[in-house]
């Protein structure tokens, strides 16, 4: 029996029976995948496209109903589009760059993350998350045809784990009765409740906030503008300590209000409660139909490492951060773009098995970043004390006249990027200094022509030059690298100049599957850039 | 002091006239109940600290005013 814990809104992956369930031995996978949300499917998606073998095991049969996940960030938008499903997301979405911040009757501060040039994607749009999963498995499906080794079986739930020397044995349960499978590599992307964590019994400890959280995802055509807007201590009745108004596809706004700590489940959900306060909000004549309601609470935590010998945790399983910033699913496909590269070079034997520690390192560093930012968000919507209150009423108060209280206000930084410094891998840096992007930072885009330069780093390593020729490709440890040399010549662009050279003449950048910087130099040097790839993927002593 | 010394909190009398200054401080509260006074400490914190800006500065003055709570 497999439970039914969540309605579907698109049915993706429907059970059917395989093979591999009536045979006595287990069959060996060299990658298997538990939980099919968008991390899952994410990382199936990356090294599926790879060539590498990849099951994926989700315990439903489609995609959860209900947005959760609405605000998509540039970086992840970039990373789909190396994943081939960036376009439709950007066509479905609502892009947004305004957000006001109201306090109490008063508009406190707007801000407006106006678009800067050369980029192909926007800061944000806004997606609810059904969709963005459904065009994950769309791109499965559309890589599948093209021959990409990737299998997804619905309502096969996972029911134990047991790692042995090299492989781990997994035990999963079907409508058909329980079988018993094999993978060298396990990636748990069961999400925040993660069975595999608890079936192995690690620990995931971070801080819990004592706060509920209604979301109301109502549908109307009222002309609200396309802007997040935000209210500390909102002046509609009964609408709680802070609240949300902000555009989706499809004619949706997410509505959200803070209820505080000590309310009846239930009774809050009652539609006609529900409406009572979106009515509050929206005024009395504007009609809308509610979509979806729910209340949540959030916590801040972490998993101490990622990586468990062969097991890898990624996204909520890992890391769980509380939804102002918007940086969960975001992170997520941020571990995804970390650790799929890894995980395939292994595979291939291009690189030891260390190279994934550099997993649990780097991204370990990417969710301190998430919980550090997201912490100082909450605190600051939600204070913990009289006097945190007081602070925080006071810069809302200054924010009206004086300029200098407008940066203090936290109503939720949102996602970017973790700079990987320090990183093992990161190799010399000889441009120290004044260009935009830093080693360890992924590539930002630049535009070329009618193209874009995050187009050409298309999931391998890649060598870049800048006023220097370099060779057409470089054969290091068996991969044959790619390079290109672009000229300030030919791309007179202020942005590839303030981005990628500061006040250097000419720069060669190694670049990661992950568009993340590796190394940079002022001319092209064959012997330190094959080092510092020999070096990343263990192949010489450090 | 020499431009490039960076500079540390200083905690020895700085202002001309004290009297005077601790006069207006107490009169700007005058007529507050205790609730408007916290309000009113806070934003002048908050004011003071961006003047200051420097965060090694506003680092020491916190550390400074933290040892007298624990003095109490
Ligand atoms: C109200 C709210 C708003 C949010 N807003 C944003 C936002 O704007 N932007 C953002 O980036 N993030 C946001 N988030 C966070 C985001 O929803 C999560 O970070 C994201 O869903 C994590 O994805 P995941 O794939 O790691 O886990 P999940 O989405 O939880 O997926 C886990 C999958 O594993 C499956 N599974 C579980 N157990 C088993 C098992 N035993 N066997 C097989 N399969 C199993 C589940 O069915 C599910 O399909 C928000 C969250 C909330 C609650």
């Amino acid at each position: 029996m497999v439970d039914v814990r969540y309605d579907t809104a698109f049915t993706l992956y429907p059970y059917e029976q395989v093979q591999a369930q009536c045979q006595s031995q287990p069959e060996r996978h060299p990658v298997v995948i538990i939980g099919g949300g968008p991390i899952g499917m994410g990382m199936a998606l990356d090294l599926g496209r790879k060539g590498t073998q990849v099951l994926v095991l989700d315990d439903h049969d489609g995609v959860g109903q209900g947005s959760r996940a609405i605000c998509f960030a540039r970086r992840t938008l970039d990373i789909a589009d190396r994943l081939g499903c960036g376009p439709q997301m950007l066509d479905k979405g609502v892009v947004w760059n305004v957000g006001r911040v109201f306090y109490g009757e008063s508009e406190v501060f707007t801000f407006n993350l106006s678009p800067e040039e050369g980029l192909r994607n926007p800061a944000f749009i806004n997606l609810q998350q059904p969709y963005f999963e459904k065009f994950l498995v769309e791109q499965i499906r559309t890589e599948q045809a093209k021959g990409a080794p990737i299998e997804i079986r619905g309502c096969n739930q996972l029911i134990g784990v047991t790692s042995h020397d090299g492989y781990v044995h997994l035990d999963v349960d079907t409508p058909d009765g329980p079988y018993s499978l094999e993978a060298d590599w396990l990636i748990a992307c069961d999400g925040a409740r993660s069975p595999v964590r608890n079936i192995m019994g690690l620990d995931f400890d971070g801080r819990v906030f004592e706060d509920n959280f209604l979301i109301a995802d109502v549908k109307m055509t009222a002309p609200f503008p396309t802007e997040r807007w935000f209210w500390f201590e909102p002046p509609f009745k009964n609408s709680g300590q802070s609240a949300l108004l902000h555009k989706q596809p499809d004619d949706i706004w997410r509505i959200d209000f803070q209820l505080g700590w000590d309310i009846d489940r239930k009774a809050e959900l009652e539609p006609s409660k529900v409406r009572e306060r979106v009515d509050a909000m929206l005024g009395d004549d504007v009609e809308y139909e509610l979509e979806w309601t729910s209340i949540y609470t959030f916590q801040c935590r972490r998993m101490d490492k990622f990586r468990h010998g062969p097991v890898l945790f990624a996204g909520d399983s890992a890391h769980q951060v509380s939804p102002f910033g918007a940086r969960g699913a975001n992170s997520g496909m941020h571990d995804v773009d970390n650790l799929a590269w890894k995980l395939d070079m292994v595979i291939k034997g291009q690189a030891q098995t260390s190279l994934l520690d550099t997993y649990s390192q780097e991204r370990e560093l990417g969710a301190d970043e998430n919980i550090r930012n997201s912490t100082r968000a909450t605190d600051f919507i939600t204070p913990k004390s009289t006097m945190s209150k007081r602070f925080r009423n006071a810069v809302l108060e200054l924010a009206q006249h004086a300029e200098f209280a407008r940066p203090l206000i936290n109503s939720g930084r949102l996602s970017t990027p973790c700079t990987y410094h320090d990183s093992p891998l990161n190799g010399p840096d000889e441009l120290a200094g004044s260009a935009q992007v830093q080693v360890g930072a992924p590539c930002i885009d630049v535009q070329l022509g009618d193209s874009y330069l995050l187009n050409r780093l298309d999931g391998r390593f890649i060598i870049m030059g800048i006023n220097v020729d370099v060779p057409d490709s470089l054969t290091v440890n068996g991969m044959t690298l790619p390079c290109f040399s672009l000229s300030t010549l030919e791309q007179p662009t202020i942005e590839l100049t303030a981005r990628y050279l500061g006040d250097a003449n000419s720069a060669v950048y190694l670049i990661r599957p992950d568009q993340h910087v590796m190394g940079r130099w002022k001319q092209f040097d064959e012997q330190q850039i094959t080092l510092t790839i020999e070096k990343a993927m263990g192949q010489v002593a450090h | 002091m020499d431009k490039s010394s960076p500079m540390d909190l200083n905690l020895s009398p700085n202002i001309v006239d004290g009297d005077d200054f601790y006069d207006e401080l107490l009169l700007a509260h005058e007529g507050l109940n205790d609730e408007k006074s916290q309000d009113f400490n806070a934003r002048l914190i908050l004011i003071l600290c961006n003047h200051i800006g420097d965060r090694r500065i506003i680092s020491q003055a916190l550390a400074a005013a933290t040892e007298h709570v624990s003095s109490e």
